[in-house]
Parts: structure tokens; sequence; C-alpha cells
């Protein structure tokens, strides 16, 4: 077994390391799914059948974006990001393994123990209180990889961020405009079927769509036959132009830094 | 480096500070001049990097406006929610968040207090001749989070004059009161939800559910949740008297729970009451503190 999965499954074990303190952040993320939930109800009783959604499909999308703020990282940042601000990057950088595939390995193993840990309880408690939507055994196969295909895209766009801090050296700047886009466009602060005319239009076609709008939808099995390889080719495309990216970005990085200090 | 200019007790205030016991407020003259010095000295240090503060203060205006662009779009399909127009939700925006935002300001980084615990910094901060509250809260107080306020502000500011409401001076007075009230019950959870990592350390991701959950709640009517719902932030966590029960009144809205009309002026007793459990239950947790001990 190569070192890759190694990193993936001891990061994994670090992360579900603290049952309980996971089990806090699920708590309060299911408390916001009810708070968000009833909202949401409020505006289809209004307005039945708002962007293709009925209330159970908004109901169910609330509590998905609760359950995938921990394996997509909606709040950003990454352990990377202080450990160019303390030069600790050059034993990254000294191991004979790439920077990007150590970090994406270290992250894969991340968002699995946080969906284990945080994704379970804010459905369970959504569908116990309010109409919900189970998908089936095919719906369930093809959420699991829009999921994965997700977590790909958040490292990328993350992984970006970051690596700013190799210029910019104070990342909190950077993260802070990631935060925004990110919980805006990701569908967090509204679904993005609800944006209206050109914003929804554009939304739809960023990168941060991909990372909880297009999973929700799969699951919610609002794509099917083409459709549903569209939206999968969607967030792939986004995924390897991001993981491209990261990687040029990665070159520029190695021949910049100047180690601070002895 | 700010920390041990924070460290440094006013010059001749070693004597008195000595004598205080560790961690309670002291005279609370003493401690809003410690809090103003050690706040002052913290703005100084983020102050050495100017862009940075501003690009921050920024941003954080940014992601606390979030929410009432939320609002908006929500409001871009439909005149009403739950029986209320755009202005009185962003009404209750206004003034829950800038409630919000003032108590988060002051006193927000308390819910650091299970990191310290663990870190065992604790220990250091309790030989220091300043009360620990006033430690903590000063902590990395920095300029930027004064943009949370902009937002609030700047919400209240627009949907007052498109407000439906019968304006007597009583329901204007009433404005700036319930944001005070709100501000002191908010206050008060902030210090209870610290006070309960004296005992429970990994208890913050749960009880960032009542601050930060309080403050999104109280953002939206409270006609929207469940009966048994609204019964319990009104009775067990007071999140009722923020914003909701005042602005039933200055509404001129009848309460869905038909509670007497008393209690739309009840808030300032709320926070009080409020205020003076967490003052206990944080002495309380203090004086329980043992230490990690390294």
């Amino acid at each position: 077994m190569g070192v890759y999965p190694w990193v993936a499954w001891f990061a994994f074990r670090r992360y579900t390391a603290y049952p309980l303190g996971s089990g806090a952040e699920a708590l309060t993320n299911t408390v916001f799914g009810f708070i968000r939930a009833s909202v949401l109800i409020a505006l289809w009783r209004a307005r039945p059948g708002l962007g293709g959604y009925d209330t159970a499909d908004a109901v169910t999308f609330c509590f998905l974006t609760q359950a995938l703020i921990g394996p997509v990282q909606v709040f950003g940042g990454m352990e990377l990001t202080e450990r160019i601000r303390n030069g600790d990057v050059a034993i990254d950088l000294y191991r004979p393994t790439a920077l990007q595939g150590w970090w994406l390995a270290d992250d894969l193993g991340r968002a699995a123990g946080s969906l284990l840990l945080r994704g379970v309880l804010p459905l369970v408690a959504g569908a116990l209180v309010f109409p919900f939507h189970w998908p089936g055994p095919a719906g369930a196969a093809a959420f699991t990889v829009a999921v994965t295909l997700g977590v790909l895209v958040s490292f990328g766009l993350r992984y970006l961020v970051t690596l700013c801090s190799f210029w910019l050296h104070d990342g909190r700047g950077m993260d802070a405009v990631a935060l925004v886009l990110s919980l805006f466009f990701s569908g967090m602060t509204v679904p993005l079927v609800v944006f209206p005319g050109l914003l929804g239009t554009v939304a739809r076609g960023l990168p941060w769509a991909a990372q909880i709008q297009v999973p929700a939808d799969v699951y919610l099995g609002k794509h099917t036959g083409t459709g549903l390889l569209g939206a999968l080719a969607f967030q792939a495309v986004w995924a390897m132009a991001l993981l491209a990216a990261g990687h040029v970005l990665t070159g520029m990085a190695r021949r910049k830094l100047v180690i601070h200090g002895g | 480096m700010a920390v041990e200019t924070a460290a440094e007790p006013a010059p001749g205030g070693r004597a008195r500070a000595a004598r205080a016991e560790p961690g309670t407020l002291g005279r609370p003259g003493r401690a809003v001049t410690m809090y103003v010095l050690l706040a002052w000295t913290w703005v100084r240090a983020a102050a050495q990097y100017p862009v940075s503060m501003v690009l921050l203060g920024l941003a954080t205006a940014l992601v606390s406006g979030l929410d009432a662009v939320g609002i908006a779009l929500l409001f871009a399909h439909t005149p009403r929610i739950a029986g209320f127009t755009a202005p009185e939700v962003l009404f209750l925006y206004g003034t829950s968040a800038l409630a919000f935002a003032l108590s988060d300001i002051l006193l927000g980084t308390t819910e650091l207090l299970g990191r310290h615990v663990r870190l065992g910094t604790l220990d250091a901060m309790l030989v220091r001749p300043v009360g620990l509250l006033v430690q903590i809260a000063t902590e990395d107080f920095s300029p930027r989070r004064l943009g949370k306020l902009i937002p609030s502000a700047l919400v209240l500011a627009l949907a007052l004059p498109r407000l439906d409401a019968h304006w007597t001076a009583g329901r204007v007075a009433m404005i700036p009161l319930m944001v005070a009230s709100g501000l002191a019950i908010f206050a008060g959870i902030w210090v209870l939800t610290a006070s309960v990592q004296f005992v429970l350390v990994d208890s913050h991701g749960a009880t960032k559910s009542l601050t930060y959950g309080g403050a999104f709640l109280t953002q939206y009517p409270m006609s929207l949740f469940a009966r048994d719902f609204v019964r319990g932030v009104t009775f067990v966590v007071p999140l009722a008297f923020i914003n909701w029960q005042p602005a039933l009144y200055v509404l001129g809205r009848a309460d869905p729970l038909g509670l007497p009309g008393a209690a739309r002026f009840a808030s300032p007793a709320v926070a009080a009451v409020l205020c003076g459990l967490a003052a206990v239950a944080w002495r309380t947790g203090l004086r329980h503190y043992r230490s990690t001990g390294s």
C-alpha cells in the first residue's frame, strides 16, 4: 500500500478521536437545521413548488446542508495555512511525496470521519421531526459519488486559498473572502434554486454549487439519466480544473518559498 | 508580544489587585478601566497591519450581513412570511443582530475558555492581577469585529422608516431599550455558556447553538416556529425577550402564545435575572476549576 492511503487513514483516525466534541458540533448543526427548516417551510407554504422543490424537498435540502457542513468544510480553512505561516511547510516540502497529494489524502480522511460523526445526527433528527425524503439504493450510490466529488472540489478551492499564504503571509484576509463566497454560493444561506434570474444561473455554474447544491439535488433525485451524468460531470470538471490549478500554483510556490529563520 | 504588554498591571494597581481574589470582577469601575486598557492594547497590536485590519473588518461585515441577504432573497418570492412583511422581519434582524454584534464584541471570546483549560494557558491568566473574565473577554480584541456592527445598524436604519407602526413616544423609546436589554441577555448567555466549559471542556461545539443559534433564531418572527419550541425559548432560555416580545409592542401585534401585556416590557428584568445567574455560574465554575496540571 502506498503512502497516501496511510495518510488518509491516520487523518481519519485523528478526526474521529474526539467523538464527543464532534457530537457537540453535530448538535449545533441540527439546531440550525431546525431553525432553517422552519423558515423554508414558511416560504414554501407561501410559494408551493418554488424552484421545482416541494416542502419535503426543501426541508431535506436544509438538513443535507447541515450534514455536509463538516465534510465539505463550508466554513473553510486548512491546517496547511498555519504551517505555511510558521514555516513548518518546509518539512512537508522535504518529504518525498507531492505536497498537494499529501494534503488531499489528509483531507479525504478528515471528510470521511466528519461525515460519519457529524453527518448522521442532523439527517436522522430532521427525518424524525419534519417531512423528509430518503433516497433509494441507486440514489444513495449516486449521492456517495456526488459527495466525494464535492469534497474534491472543496479541497481544490481551499487548497488554492491556502497557497495564497505563500505570497500574502497572513491567510486570514483570503480566508474571510473565501468564507463569504462559500457560504453564499454553496446554497448554505438559501438554496440556489431560490436565487432569482441571472444570479441563480451564475451561482449554479460556479464551483461552490458543486459542494452542496449538486450533491443535494442528486440525493433528492432531481437529476435522472443523462442529467445525472451531466451533474456529476459538472462536479468532476470543476474538481479537475481546481486540482490542476493547485498543481501549477504548488510549483510556483516552491520556487517562491524562502524559509523564515534557520 | 501583546500578551506580555497586557500582563503588566496598571501603574499603582499591583498592590490593590494582588489582594483581590483572582478571577472575580473586583470593583466594577476597575474592571471597566482594565477592560478598556487591555482592549486598547490589542487594538494597537492589530493596527500594526492596517491593510489587513481594514480588509478583515470589511469581510467580517460581509459575512455577518449574509443573513440579511438571505432574508431579502426569501422576500423576493413572497410579500409575507408567517404573516410578517419584509420591513418587519428586517426590523427583527436589525435589533437582534445589533444586540448580538455588541455582545460579541464585548464578550464573544469567552467561548474560548475551554481551549484555555485544555492548553493550560488558563493557569497563567489566573496568576495575573486582573480578573479572568476581563482578560478572556479582551483577548485578541480587534477592530475588525466592529465590522459586525455595519450590516445590523444599516439594516435597522433602513427598516425603521419603512415600518407600518403607529409611532408613540413609548414605542420610540422601546427601540434603544430593546437593543440594550438584548445585549444584556446575549452577554448573560455568553458568560453562562463559557461557565459550562469549566466543567465540560468539550461543550463549546454544542453551546454554539445557544449563542450563534440564538442570534440566528431571533432574526425571524417566532410565529414561524412550532408553539412548544417558542414556549421553550420564552420560558427555558429567554431568547424571546431579546427582541420578539418588545417588537410585538412596537409593531402593535398580538402574541401568538397569548402572554399578558406585561411580557412586552419584561426584557430588562429578564436580562437582569440572566446576568445575575451568569455571574453566579461564572464564580461557581471558577471556584471549582482544577488545573489540568503539567
